[in-house]
């Protein structure tokens, strides 16, 4: 074992920086989060040559050292704490060939804190393509580096960059540039108020209000007499500076980059002609849109079928195997069915991150923001607002972490405040039985009415969603800038690779986060379910067979008498009763009420619920459909699953805001508690309102 | 003139982008004086606008368009 080598790999983001983790660790990466914050923490180990390793920390993208948001905090918090577990021996900054000048910035940043770099140049492969020759021996000596040519698409390069990993201890620190002649008076000063520190660190903590170890920008104003600047002078410095950086890049690159303009040729233009055209894009994009729906409910349909099948039968195989008693009861009856719960959800979740990631490395995502950034304004939302709107169709938590790249904080805590309106897949096995019971089967035009409801209730989704954003827009007073940048890629054909390691990722991460919560929930369940107060539940099994000694039952329905009378009297059954007055205005009973109670920890336990409620033994949705169907409205009599209470249960449903696991995403992402109790309050109230008019209005 | 005065297919040059409005990470992406722009696409009602500024390609609202000062170099 030799030394581990701490690398970092920092660029703009749209450089393939990915790719080249990707290409450098490849399944030998683990995604955590940051301490504390939810940014995703991506990190691998590389094999170096002489049996040498590295751990590489991948990350996130940015422009600059210069941060506007919380991924690009960790950055530079990274690059100005030497104490850091994870603080770099080198720092290899990705490029891309075309885009060489603008990636530069940061790069000449990174050098003037003296930390040891490599300059990446990716998507080589490219520069015949686009005219472009470089002079590396020129570049490489003006910018104080090594540098090595990538192409992470052909293969190319990855072995010359490992060994410059290796031999990183040649690697220059001196700056390239002196940015301090900004204000040079200003710089002496501080210079002699730290003289231990370096200069361009202290700059950036000046700037930035990041914490790193014991400095912040507060001991510098209070340490020494050392005055700083007001926040309109700071601004202006930091543009001068910037401006100074690129004479300097634009200096380096007249001699050792040339393009020949006559051989560049641009698919772009013609892609864009049509892809952001005021009627064929927009026609495009909703198109796109039907076939990924399509697509998702098509595809997962015989896999979910499968592994609802799988985990029944593995119930029952437990069962038959394990001595009887309560371990294998719950093991049978509370984990397993709550495994599955989460592993039916892997299908559908994978799909969709499979054609939210091809969109996004195609570079098609931003086409999308820039079409729809002036219709969603107009809701106080912003382009950058329809990622998570449409990823939240499969989970709201992955779509409200991908909140963070909205600028304004406004348009991004409306966007997550309405985002658990959109229809999530979890909502979508308590639509389809609900749908199954009262909707009738005809058709009209060709379609079935139940499809059109269910497409109804998607709709119904996102209008509460961007209606909810429209009042919020109105009453929230938040003043924030609102700035919006988005830059356009070029256009790519995704990388396998990639789209493969983000859908692992983040189907692994949906697992093991919402996972737990469904496990836990499940385990509490089936333990209120299974255990009761008194008499009434100890005895059942003599006092149900009393009741019924003159009935002639045989033995199955005697048990499933008893097992009834149990869950009646169980904790879960009293508790049920005792909130039976609240919804029974709504159409519902208490078992209802219990499905709806533990829908609350997350929407898909539902079915599960009136499953184990109606003490059906298997698991068919066709079994427990026709107990559904059998139920009687005890106060009205009728079929309790009517027109009138189910349409009051879609509507509950498509409104509330029943799932643990999203208040919590909510609540780190705001970092208040204010704001997910204000949505669990509001959804549910309004849920309650709407749900309970409907019913009034149509039994 | 401001680059919201830019038609679709015209050129200019940045000639100020002085003014506390223009987000710092504009600057950063290519946005400063003396760099040539040009209008690739606009969205309905002319905003957002999509440009080509010097090589990076980006689109930015025109609230944000106004604040910056250009010369037409071809129309």
């Amino acid at each position: 074992m030799g030394k581990q080598i701490n690398v970092a790999l920092i660029g703009n983001p749209n450089t393939g920086k990915t790719s080249v983790f990707n290409a450098l660790t490849g399944l030998n990466q683990k995604v955590g989060n940051y301490p504390g914050i939810t940014v995703e923490k991506k990190e691998g180990i590389c094999k170096l040559p002489r049996g040498v390793k590295a751990h590489i920390i991948d990350l996130p993208g940015t422009y600059s050292l210069n941060a506007s948001s919380l991924d690009e905090n960790v950055v530079i918090e990274l690059l100005l704490n030497k104490n850091d577990k994870d603080f770099p021996d080198v720092a290899v900054v990705v490029s891309d060939v075309e885009h060489l000048k603008r990636n530069l910035l940061l790069f000449t940043q990174i050098k003037d804190l003296e930390i040891p770099s490599i300059l990446v140049i990716n998507m080589s492969d490219r520069m015949a393509y686009k005219g472009i020759s470089l002079d590396i021996p020129y570049l490489e000596k003006q910018l104080n580096t090594k540098i090595a040519l990538v192409s992470t698409r052909k293969n190319n390069g990855i072995s010359e960059l490992k060994e410059l990993i290796t031999n990183y201890k040649e690697l220059s620190t001196e700056p390239c540039m002196n940015a301090s002649s900004i204000d040079e008076a200003y710089f002496n000063n501080l210079r002699e108020a730290f003289p231990n520190q370096l200069l361009y660190k202290l700059w950036l903590v000046i700037t930035q209000d990041v914490n790193f170890g014991k400095t912040d920008r507060k001991t510098i104003e209070d340490v020494s007499n050392f005055k700083t600047k007001t926040n309109a002078d700071l601004k202006r410095l930091q543009q001068k500076e910037t401006i100074k950086r690129y004479q300097f890049i634009n200096d380096t690159l007249k001699k050792g980059q040339t393009i020949d303009l006559k051989s560049a040729k641009d698919l772009r233009i013609r892609f864009d002609r049509i892809l952001t055209h005021k009627v064929w894009g927009y026609l495009i994009f909703g198109i796109i849109l039907l076939t990924i729906f399509q697509a998702i409910y098509d595809w997962s349909g015989v896999p979910m079928d499968f592994i609802d099948e799988s985990f029944a039968s593995l119930g029952e195989w437990v069962k038959s195997i394990l001595p009887e008693g309560a371990f294998t009861n719950l093991l049978a009856e509370g984990i397993i069915p709550g495994l599955g719960g989460i592993v039916i959800f892997i299908p559908q979740i994978a799909f969709l991150f499979l054609f939210i990631s091809i969109l996004e490395e195609s570079g098609y995502m931003s086409r999308v923001v820039f079409l729809m950034d002036r219709i969603m304004r107009r809701f106080g939302l912003s382009g950058k607002s329809v990622v998570p709107l449409m990823s939240g169709t499969a989970c709201a938590i992955p779509a409200i972490m991908a909140t963070r790249n909205i600028e304004s904080w406004k348009e991004r805590l409306i966007t997550i405040l309405v985002t658990p309106f959109t229809t999530c897949s979890a909502r979508l096995p308590v639509y389809l039985i609900i749908i199954s019971l009262v909707i009738p089967e005809g058709r009209v035009l060709g379609l079935s009415y139940q499809a059109l409801t269910l497409m109804l209730l998607y709709l119904i989704g996102f209008g509460a969603a961007v209606g909810s954003a429209w009042i919020l827009n109105k009453v929230l007073k938040i003043k924030s800038k609102s700035f919006f940048v988005v830059e356009m890629p070029n256009y790519k054909v995704p990388l396998i690779k990639n789209v493969a390691l983000t859908v692992l990722e983040k189907t692994k991460a949906f697992i093991f986060g919402a996972g737990k919560i469904i496990l836990a929930i499940s385990i509490v369940l089936w333990f209120l379910a299974s255990y009761g107060p008194g008499d009434d539940f100890n005895k059942a099994e003599e006092i149900v067979t009393e009741q019924h000694a003159s009935d002639n039952l045989s033995e199955d329905e005697l048990q499933q008498k008893i097992a009834s009378h149990k869950l009646e009297h169980s904790f879960i059954g009293i508790t049920g009763r005792a909130i039976e007055p609240a919804i029974r205005p709504l159409g519902y009973d208490w078992k209802i009420g219990i499905a709806i109670v533990s829908s609350f920890a997350a929407r898909e336990v539902f079915v599960g619920t009136l499953a184990t409620i109606y003490s059906v033994g298997s698991d068919e949705e066709e079994t427990i459909k026709n107990r559904m169907a059998g139920e009687v409205n005890p106060i009205l009599g009728g079929p309790l699953f009517n027109f009138a209470s189910g349409i009051s249960l879609l509507l509950f449903y498509a409104f509330a805001m029943q799932c643990m696991s999203t208040l919590a995403i909510v609540k780190r992402e705001t970092n208040s508690w204010k704001w997910p109790l204000y949505q669990l309050v509001v959804m549910s109230a309004f849920a309650y309102i709407v749900a309970l008019a409907a019913f009034q209005f149509l039994k | 003139m401001t680059l919201a005065d830019l038609k679709r297919g015209e050129q200019g040059i940045i000639k100020d982008v002085s003014s506390i409005h223009i987000p710092l990470k504009l600057l950063e992406m290519g946005c400063l004086p003396g760099n040539a722009v040009e209008l690739v696409q606009v969205a309905p009602f002319a905003d957002p606008m999509y440009l080509n500024i010097n090589g990076t390609h980006l689109a930015i609202r025109k609230e944000t368009a106004i604040h910056i000062v250009i010369e037409i170099v071809n129309g």
